[in-house]
């Protein structure tokens, strides 16, 4: 799976788990919490959850705390499966 | 199974479109049938973010006040160890699947026991209907292994008296109940096998901590919630989750957050009366393998000797021991009704006999039409019913047409059809009586009682032929969660739909101020058991009744003319006047609309819906009923009352 195809589905994701409209809000591989009003340490457990249901893979709590960009999430994934 | 929950239908893909414009709706203008749309969303298997967001929906549902059916308004607070912030919005997302709209209150992490024990604390006024305190074994120190005997059982009473504390603090401040967790066996051995034999081993203390909260449990004055049970069906692998507790302090997986939320939620509603009382059971592979009509009494897969017979076997059997608890079982099948029936007199294997069945439905009419005759005969809500159908077409209509009907959705095994009704939970209980255990047969007796009632044709005849006796009683120990079972599940006949949990129902009954009495009906069919309840707030002047229910099995039997004549000379005995009596309109009441007028009672004033009604004692003459009526509270009363004198 291409990074843009993983970015792609991680986005998906985000929008159902922030409830937030994806042709307003843009996520790229730079996007952090910041930039996402209903990202905050709750909706992020919720975030890792979904994430790692939809690509069936598991993090580790370091991996999870070394996170601060999408595209940081991106590559996990796309690591993760290459393993 | 559980962690799927395979039992609802998958959640649908444009579930965010659909939330968000329910919420639109709920803001700006709403459509009619807003409330069913919201029910029907919530009952798919949906995650832990779209429960999130469900969540909102019935926050700003209960903020905005207005009644939306089919939901009850509820306010929860949520305390304990743990990530409270994620387990509260789980709850009230999924509390609308069981027609509860909840506002959640989340205490602090930690701080149960301070907040309770504060009485300006935000959690002691926040008005709230009910609580729920979420335990872990981390949190009470039961994780740690004790030295001895005496050390464990010290450390099991210490973790219990926290717990009980807190439930004791909160208590003044929460209207109804209080829900209290078991909490979940380790994984992890201290010695292995011997754990179980040691004292002071967790596995050991975890247990004793549990028997403890259920001992409690059944004193009847808090709800237990079985949480250890639940994460052993779920498998204390996948329930255990211990980055996720270092991290966020969540108790268990967050993918287990809707099941759990389902479990505590189910438990919540069977406190309000809303558990599910009768299962309707399709035939032709629901029942039995095959299809009757076309396979006959030999051809169908039934009984021992074939897998596949023995799993229609075990569907049988949990049918029975449902009927055994209480619920009622219907048949609802499309087939000519000689051939559906004929397994149930003539096949050697089947368990399920006629005498089971209150009401058979065997025709080539609609499914959905069939429910609601099922429903009328039993004089019962739809809302009351489940549906076990293994045709995806025949549930898909239903919920179509009746979506407060409960209809599973089943895998394609049948060996795995009482599995996944059982995991549903559709018929949690909350408190066990003698009169579940007779339920389902005094509905097959109604039965009965209709078909005399024809062949008299006289209704005064019909009536005195019955041989009622009626027994009125002030409510004992024994009757006790009966009588809480039904002023948490009456609807229908019932005028002010005022609920009461077991532990308030304690107090009125000490309360002087007030008069609670149960009424019970035996004939010469059966013992219908506890019928009625009345409470009535002895004022001096006029007797005020605060609650008045029955249960509509005895309509039309007069009753409600023993309860009055009972109420009557009670209040007269106690030197009131007048009894003032109001009807507080609900969904579900309007067959008791017009209750106080037909008893005599002229309208005093009119609010909202709300009527008042007064009945002058001084004109007041009880009529002659056909039966006898044994008035046990009455002898007791005119005793105390002498005594007063």
């Amino acid at each position: 799976m291409s990074r843009e195809v993983i970015l792609g589905r991680i986005r998906d994701v985000m929008a159902d788990v922030f409830d937030v409209d994806v042709d307003e809000t843009v996520i790229t591989p730079e996007t952090t919490a910041n930039d996402i009003e209903q990202w905050d340490s709750l909706s992020h457990i919720r975030l890792i959850v979904a994430v790692e249901r939809k690509f069936k893979v598991k993090f580790t709590n370091s991996e999870i705390e070394s996170l601060t960009r999408v595209g940081d999430l991106v590559a996990l994934v796309e690591a993760k499966q290459a393993a | 199974m559980l962690k799927s929950m395979s039992w609802l239908e998958a959640a649908p893909d444009d579930f965010r479109e659909r939330a968000r414009a329910l919420r639109k709706e709920i803001r700006g203008e709403r459509g009619d049938d807003l409330g069913m749309r919201i029910y029907s969303l919530a009952n798919h298997a949906l995650d832990e973010s779209q429960l999130v967001h469900l969540a909102r929906l019935a926050a700003e549902g209960y903020k905005s006040g207005l009644a939306m059916e089919p939901f009850s308004a509820l306010k929860l607070g949520v305390f304990g160890d743990g990530a409270l912030s994620l387990i509260a919005p789980a709850i009230a997302g999924t509390a609308l699947r069981h027609r509860l709209m909840i506002d959640t209150f989340v205490g602090e992490f930690n701080r149960a026991l301070i907040d309770a024990l504060d009485p300006s604390s935000p959690a002691r006024t926040a008005g709230l209907d009910m609580a729920l305190i979420v335990s872990d074994a981390r949190v009470l120190a039961l994780d740690q292994a004790a030295a001895s005997r005496e050390a464990a059982s010290e450390k099991v009473e210490r973790a219990f008296e926290q717990l009980r504390q807190t439930v004791e603090g909160l208590r003044p401040s929460v209207a109804s109940a209080i829900f209290v967790q078991t909490v979940a066996p380790p994984l992890e051995p201290l010695v292995g096998s011997f754990d179980r034999i040691e004292a002071g081993s967790p596995l050991s203390m975890i247990a004793a901590f549990n028997q403890r909260v259920a001992e409690w449990a059944a004193e009847g004055s808090i709800v237990l919630v079985d949480i250890a049970h639940l994460a052993e069906c779920v498998g204390l692998e996948t329930w255990d989750d211990p980055g996720q507790w270092h991290a966020s302090k969540l108790g268990f997986a967050p993918s287990l957050l809707p099941v759990y939320a389902d479990v505590v939620a189910r438990t919540m509603a069977a406190v309000r009366g809303s558990s599910r009382k009768c299962l309707v059971l399709d035939l032709d592979n629901t029942l039995w393998g095959g299809v009757i009509g076309d396979d006959g009494l030999g051809g169908i897969q039934l009984g021992q000797g074939s897998a596949t017979g023995e799993a229609y076997l075990a569907v049988q059997r949990m049918a029975l021991a449902l009927r055994a608890r209480g619920v009622i079982l219907a048949v609802c099948s499309k087939n000519e009704e000689a051939n559906a029936r004929a397994p149930f007199r003539e096949h050697p294997d089947m368990l399920l006999k006629e005498d089971h069945i209150a009401v058979f439905q065997a025709n080539w009419t609609d499914k959905a039409a069939n429910l609601r005759a099922i429903a009328e005969t039993l004089n019962i809500g739809v809302d009351a019913l489940v549906f076990l159908d293994d045709n995806p077409a025949e549930r898909m209509q239903v919920r179509r047409q009746l979506p407060l009907v409960g209809v599973p959705e089943l895998p394609n095994d049948p060996a795995l059809y009482p599995r996944t009704l059982a995991a549903a939970g559709y018929f949690e209980a909350v408190t066990f009586s003698k009169e579940d255990r007779e339920r389902a047969e005094m509905y097959q007796a109604n039965a009965q009682r209709a078909a005399a009632l024809i062949a008299s044709g006289d209704i005064g005849a019909y009536l005195a032929s019955l041989g009622m006796v009626c027994t009125i009683s002030f409510v004992d120990d024994v009757a006790r969660a009966r009588v809480a079972q039904l002023i948490n599940k009456s609807n229908q006949f019932n005028l002010t739909t005022r609920r009461y949990s077991e532990g308030e129902l304690i107090a009125a009954i000490h309360d002087p101020a007030r008069h609670v009495v149960q009424v019970r009906l035996v004939d010469r069919f059966g013992d219908n058991g506890i019928i009625a309840v009345l409470i009535a707030d002895r004022k001096a002047d006029a007797w005020e009744i605060d609650t008045w229910l029955m249960s509509c099995r005895v309509l039309g039997r007069r009753v409600e003319e023993a309860c009055l004549a009972h109420l009557a000379v009670a209040a007269r005995l106690a030197g009131a006047r007048a009894l003032v009596g109001r009807y507080i309109p609900s969904p579900k009441n309007g067959m008791v609309r017009d209750h106080y007028q037909k008893l005599g009672f002229s309208l005093e004033s009119e609010a909202e819906g709300t009527t008042t009604w007064r009945l002058d004692l001084d004109a007041y003459v009880a009529p002659a009923l056909e039966m006898t009526v044994d008035d046990m509270a009455l002898k007791t009363a005119a005793g105390a009352e002498m005594a007063h004198a």
